[in-house]
Parts: C-alpha cells; sequence; structure tokens
C-alpha cells in the first residue's frame, strides 16, 4: 500500500483511517482540501480532475448527509457518481460483502466509497478490489473524513491543531466518530479529553492517549474545542442511560456548562444533533462559537481532496504495476 | 413514651454522662451542650452550674450519652404497605430503639425510583418529626432488574445509596452496567446478595434441619457466588459496592480477600445473622424465616469474627414489617423478614456483652461506620452538627416480647430473648423524642 511517493505527498492507496497516518501525511490531506474551500464558494465550482473516472458510493447503512456529501465532492471534480444504498442492492438476496466487492469490481470503478455498520468490514472490501477505497464509516471503528472535515475547521478558525484542548463528549463507546478524531487530535499534537458517564467510555480508551472525565464543569475547564457526539436514542433505554433528561441534566452542552471552557471555545458536532438531548438549542445556533455548519462546508472540501488524491496514486500505481 | 411537643428546644446541658464517641474514641464523663438544633460543646465543661446561665439542664446521672444511631437498612411499608407500618409506627419504635436515622429501602409502592418518590418520603418523614429518613434510590427502573434508575437525579433529590432492596440485580450485565454509571457520579451500589435461579422457592438454609423439616432449602452458595460475582465486577468496573446483610462463614471469608486485594467492597450484617441460627426455626417458627435465612452455627461464628476483624463495616436492623396474615401460614407460605428496630442497640451490645469487641466498637457499627459509608452528617458527637443523642444504660437488662413492640408488625425473631441495653431518652435536633417510662 505504502509504496511510490504519492499525489501532493500522500502515499497510501486508500483511506480506510486515521490511525496509522502520520502528521505529514495528514497536512498533506488538510492542505489539498484547503484550496477547494475557495472554489466551493464560487459561482462556477466544477472542475475536470476527475474526468472520465468513476466513483461509487456504496453504502450499507443510512446516510443522507455523508453520502450527498461525497456525491457533491465527485461531480464538482467532474467525475461519474453512482450511489448504491442497502436497500436497492443485491446484500439483501443473501450475497455476501465479498460478492458485491467483487461484482463492483469487474465493472472497473477508479473509488468505492463504502459504509457499513461491521467495524474492519471496510478494510475487507479493500483487499478484494482493485481501486481506492475511501472508508466513510465502519461500525464503531473509524470514520477517517469526518476527522480530517473537523481537522480542517479547527485548522481554519484557530490558525492550529497543535497544543489545543480538545473535549469529545457523550457517546464515545459507539462513536467512529471519536476514535477517528482521538487518533487525528493526537498524531497532531491537541490533548484530548473524554467527557461522558462511565457506561458510555470504552475500556482500555486511556491507554490511546487521552484523559477521561465523569464530570462536564471539570472536563471542559480551559477548553478550546467542544465536540459534542450525537447520541442514539436506543442508548437511552436504561441499558446504557437512564433517561433523556437525566442525561441532558448532567452531559448536554449548555451555557452554564460551557462557562469553564474558553471564552472563544469553538463548538462543534458531527450532525445531525439531537436538540435537547446532548446540546442546547441556544448553544448550537450561537453563529460566533457554533462551527456545525463550517463542519458540512469543510466535508465536501476535504472529500474532494482525498477523491483527487487517491484517484492520481491509483494511476501512479497502475502504471508501476504494468 | 414518645414525646412530640417540646418543639423550641433552646439551650439544654446533658450533663454528668458517660461520654462515647467511636469516631474519636471518646469515652469520659462529661456533658454535652445543645443550642437549638446543634450541638453547642461537648466535653467535662458542660456541667450543671450552666443551670445559672439558664440553660436547661438534665442530669444523665452516669449514663451513657452517644450519638443516635443510624440504621442503614430498614424497610418502611409506607407508601404502599401502611397496614404492615407507617412512617409514624417505624419512628416511634425507632427513638425507643435509639435510632436516630433511618435509610429506607425503596422497595415501596410506588418504588423509590423517581425524584418525586425520594422527596415524598422524605418530606413526610420530616412532619412526623421523629427519626429522620434518608432514602435509598432504585437501581433499577421499577425495581425491575432490567433498566438502570435515574442514578444522577435521585442522587440529587437526596437518595444517599443504591440498591434494589430484596431482590438482587441478577443480570451480570445489568450490574456491570449500573456499577459504571454509578462510578460516573460515585455512588454507591449496595447488593442484597442471592442468586435468584438457586433460592426461588427456598425457606430456609439448605442442610440438615431443612431436610428434616422437610423445607426447601437456599444453599449458602446462593449468596457466596453472587459476592463472587459482584466482586469481579468491582475489579472490571472501578464502582463502589456495599454487600448487605451478610449471613455465611464463606461470605466473609471472600469479602475479606477482597478487601485485602484493596476493592472499594464493604459489607453489613444484621443482627440475627450473629445472634441466631438456623435453630431458632424451632417447630416451623414463622418469625425466624428472614431473607437471606439463619446458617448453621458455624456461619454465625464466622460472622462474629468478620465482626471483630472488621471485614465487617456496619449492622443494620433489617427492619422487615411483616403483618399477621404475611406470617401466620405454613411456613414454606410466610413471608420473610423480622423487625429490629427495637432491638437493634441491645442485640448488637450482646457482642460487647460477650467480649467480642469493646463498647465503643460496638457502637461504631450502628453510628459513625454507617456515617461514614452513607456520607451522613450524622451517628458522630461533633460541634456544631445536629443533635442527635441518645442516653441509655449498657447493663439494663429487658425481655424482648412481640406484644410490647411498638412497631405495627410484630414479628421479631427474637422473641422472648432477655438482653441488656436500654434506651432512656432519645434527642433528634436538640428535641426530645423519646423518654423511658
Amino acid at each position: 500500500m505504502n509504496d511510490g511517493p504519492g499525489a501532493f505527498g500522500f502515499p497510501h492507496k486508500h483511506l480506510l483511517g486515521i490511525e496509522g497516518l502520520n502528521p505529514i501525511e495528514i497536512t498533506a490531506l488538510l492542505d489539498r482540501a484547503e484550496s477547494y474551500v475557495e472554489q466551493n464558494r464560487q459561482a462556477d465550482k466544477k472542475k475536470a480532475v476527475l474526468s472520465g473516472r468513476t466513483i461509487i458510493n456504496l453504502f450499507f447503512e443510512d446516510s443522507t448527509r455523508t453520502r450527498t456529501s461525497f456525491e457533491l465532492a465527485g461531480k464538482r471534480l467532474g467525475g461519474d457518481v453512482i450511489n448504491m444504498s442497502v436497500a436497492t442492492s443485491s446484500v439483501k438476496k443473501g450475497e455476501t460483502l465479498i460478492d458485491t466487492a467483487m461484482t463492483l469490481n469487474a465493472m472497473h470503478p477508479d473509488v468505492l466509497v463504502v459504509r457499513h455498520p461491521d467495524s474492519g468490514s471496510v478494510k475487507l472490501l479493500s483487499e478484494k478490489v482493485n481501486c481506492a477505497v475511501i472508508n466513510a464509516g465502519d461500525g464503531q471503528h473509524e470514520h477517517p473524513t469526518q476527522a480530517l472535515l473537523d481537522a480542517l475547521t479547527i485548522r481554519r478558525r484557530m490558525g492550529k491543531i497543535q497544543g489545543l484542548r480538545v473535549a469529545i463528549c457523550g457517546d464515545i463507546l459507539h462513536s467512529r466518530v471519536a476514535r477517528s478524531n482521538i487518533h487525528l487530535l493526537t498524531t497532531m499534537g491537541a490533548r484530548v479529553r473524554l467527557i461522558a458517564p462511565r457506561t458510555l467510555i470504552p475500556t482500555g480508551i486511556e491507554h490511546m492517549g487521552v484523559e477521561v472525565f465523569n464530570d462536564m464543569r471539570e472536563g471542559l475547564e480551559d477548553c478550546d474545542i467542544v465536540m459534542m457526539l450525537r447520541l442514539q436514542k436506543e442508548r437511552m433505554d436504561g441499558n446504557y442511560l437512564p433517561s433523556v433528561r437525566e442525561f441532558f441534566h448532567f452531559f448536554g452542552l449548555d451555557y452554564a456548562k460551557l462557562e469553564g471552557a474558553k471564552p472563544n471555545a469553538l463548538i462543534m458536532h458531527p450532525g445531525p444533533m439531537n436538540r435537547g438531548v446532548e446540546i442546547d438549542s441556544e448553544v448550537a445556533d450561537d453563529f460566533g462559537r457554533s462551527a456545525i455548519h463550517e463542519q458540512v462546508e469543510m466535508g465536501v472540501a476535504v472529500r474532494m481532496a482525498a477523491l483527487e488524491i487517491l484517484t492520481a496514486n491509483l494511476e501512479e500505481h497502475l502504471q508501476r504495476n504494468l | 413514651m414518645a414525646l412530640k411537643a417540646d418543639r423550641t428546644p433552646g439551650r439544654v446541658a446533658y450533663v454528668g454522662a458517660r461520654l462515647l464517641d467511636p469516631a474519636t474514641g471518646m469515652d469520659e464523663v462529661g456533658g454535652v451542650l445543645t443550642e437549638g438544633e446543634l450541638i453547642k460543646q461537648i466535653g467535662p465543661k458542660v456541667n450543671a452550674d450552666l443551670a445559672l446561665e439558664g440553660v436547661t439542664v438534665i442530669d444523665c446521672e452516669g449514663l451513657c450519652l452517644a450519638p443516635g444511631l443510624i440504621d442503614m437498612r430498614v424497610h418502611l411499608g409506607e407508601p404502599g404497605e401502611d397496614y404492615k407500618e407507617t412512617l409514624a409506627s417505624a419512628g416511634r419504635a425507632a427513638t425507643k430503639g435509639g435510632i436516630t436515622s433511618m435509610v429506607c429501602l425503596p422497595n415501596t409502592d410506588p418504588v423509590i425510583d423517581d425524584m418525586s418518590v425520594v422527596e415524598f418520603v422524605a418530606r413526610r418523614a420530616r412532619l412526623q418529626g421523629l427519626s429522620k429518613v434518608y432514602p435509598y434510590g432504585a437501581v433499577t427502573k421499577g425495581l425491575g432488574g432490567k433498566e438502570i434508575a435515574e442514578l444522577g437525579l435521585l442522587a440529587e433529590s437526596g437518595a444517599v445509596a443504591f440498591t434494589d432492596g430484596f431482590s438482587a440485580v441478577a443480570n451480570a450485565q445489568v450490574m456491570r452496567r449500573a456499577m459504571m454509571y454509578a462510578r460516573t457520579f460515585d455512588l454507591l451500589i449496595c447488593q442484597h446478595p442471592e442468586e435468584p435461579s438457586l433460592a426461588t422457592g427456598g425457606a430456609m438454609n439448605a442442610g440438615e434441619t431443612a431436610t428434616r423439616l422437610g423445607l426447601v432449602g437456599i444453599p449458602r452458595e446462593a449468596e457466596i457466588m453472587m459476592i463472587e460475582r459482584d466482586i469481579r465486577l468491582v475489579e472490571l468496573t472501578g464502582g463502589k459496592l456495599h454487600i448487605a446483610h451478610v449471613s455465611t462463614a464463606d461470605s466473609v471469608d471472600v469479602i475479606r480477600k477482597a478487601k485485602a486485594r484493596g476493592l472499594t467492597v464493604t459489607c453489613d450484617t444484621s443482627p440475627p445473622y450473629f445472634a441466631l441460627n438456623e435453630v431458632a426455626i424451632g417447630d416451623y417458627r414463622t418469625f425466624a424465616k428472614l431473607s437471606p435465612p439463619l446458617r448453621s452455627e458455624a456461619d454465625r461464628q464466622a460472622v462474629v469474627d468478620g465482626i471483630k476483624d472488621g471485614t465487617i463495616d456496619c449492622i443494620a436492623s433489617d427492619h422487615t414489617p411483616q403483618d399477621e396474615e404475611s406470617k401466620r401460614l405454613p411456613f414454606g407460605a410466610a413471608a420473610s423478614g423480622g423487625v429490629g428496630l427495637e432491638t437493634l442497640l441491645s442485640v448488637t451490645l450482646e457482642l460487647y456483652h460477650n467480649g467480642h469487641v469493646p463498647l465503643l466498637d460496638a457502637l461504631k457499627f450502628v453510628t459513625s461506620a454507617p456515617a461514614d459509608l452513607l456520607k451522613l452528617r450524622a451517628g458522630k458527637l461533633v460541634q456544631g452538627r445536629p443533635a442527635d443523642l441518645i442516653l441509655f444504660d449498657p447493663d439494663k437488662g429487658w425481655k424482648i416480647e412481640a406484644d410490647k413492640l411498638l412497631s405495627k408488625s410484630k414479628n421479631t425473631p427474637f422473641d422472648g430473648r432477655l438482653v441488656q441495653g436500654t434506651v432512656t431518652r432519645t434527642v433528634i435536633d436538640g428535641r426530645t423524642v423519646f423518654v423511658a417510662d
């Protein structure tokens, strides 16, 4: 996989996760994405970078935002984008994940963007195809483009990532976003805190270079960035948490709990938000502090960069193998 | 005689007493001055001369003056089973027994799994003006053993610890999550240690006596394995666990070893388990049907040893009122449990009279130890704290007679027992609420 210098200083064939990427590679992706932010704000957003290339968005899990973001990214670069979602695929008819991959592979796509509910499944699929694969979220494992778009948002707002104190709050246990962000932020030199009830803190996470807190006020003390995570309704049935009202009372982000954070602390959320569950509406809509819409904007730029770089690497890769 | 008058206590000096404070080890002659609801001064300087300053002086005549007792495991019938016990009848029984604070189980109807019930119970108890009541919150919603209750909010509204009362949190995953969740807020989970699948249908301790009586036995292992399992869960989660009414030798042993390993485990036992054994069942006496069941003599002795070496932290009455209709039944069908508010002090003092522990240590199990465990502002003689005091004669004997108990239900397993230790006065928040005839 790690063969050749790679386009824009990113040497990998696939983007399967943040774990294992070094600061130079992460910076390469962010720098390239940065260059697309302005283009996306122009009236004419189209480029021909991916002209003639085929991108398949293969989603085994419901998604509107991420899929749309990838679709836009591909189309703005002039590629042909096909969406396949689980409801319409052959998986329901008994075809295995690998069969699906092999079938699609035979159609010669250039990039497969894959989301799947099982951790590790995207890597498994990547081993069976010739094209580049982008992990758009696998189970509770990784969601690398989300971490990259968060990093780009932070870098643009704060001017740096290194040395910042970042709090990630809420359902860490079930969150691939949290895991990718922990890898990225610690790799880039930020100090990461996790704040959640103990039932939502995975065992042994301290070994990933983070500090664990059970109290929002304590954990948010002096933080530059507050990242909230989405809390799924099915976690509130008394297995992990007793109720919505108890969760919001102790862990929902409101101005009172935010007091200890730095005055200009940035508030982030990967969306979609549950207002009144993990975040108070007032805070979510605070134009000066909330970066939530900017995150969505950066998502398209980051995905354009990832598609461009992996496609370029693929050509390099094929030429070497001729 | 229970007193409810005396609403404005002013300044009162209890002089000429033997002051006993297990928290500090104090055992000296002196007095306690109270002002309003609080302790103002403690020591030899509090004497009869204070009468000249307009202080009401009460001569204790050399009796023991100690912090009021904390009973950390009481089943109140109210709300829901008022025909067995009410807050008023429990309060009268408790003050007669020298108990100034009761920690009550959530097995009420409605269950204490909601903030409003915590507040209801606390408010009702305050209106009685007798013993203070601190509620346990339920660990699981409706005591159902499946879904974690709102531990954080319940604690904020006054629940001092969490238990499912008479039933164990049986499912290991639920217990694991409950302990992890409780750790979030540094809360204590208190477990009734009994594996239900081994205990269901059982009426008494499994063994020869059960076999001779033809009763279905509950094996000791039902208790031991639940304790062993929960200790593993303490290791897994880092949570704090308290094991209620330990009754077997192996239970004590397992907890002793867990404590030696530095785990956050504590436990209590109840007077029946160090003062009685399964022989008390005799000819199918349902008053001796308890949960956990009375065990063998070897178990009883091991519980005493656990008290002596500090493995057992607290003693609680496990007060469980059952009306006649629940007890006047064939043994297998009768309800479990015994009343204990009025006998807690006297039976605990048997440990002292039998030479097992010094007097101050015996008191510690029912005063400062539960206060420390549950973080209550009680159980110690401290200046500025609420004046919850008792005067008692540790030697004066009496006979426990079920019919004479103040509890609405009379089901004591100690009926007919001769004991020593008589409370002569109980003071709560500076007010005398009980004086012996």
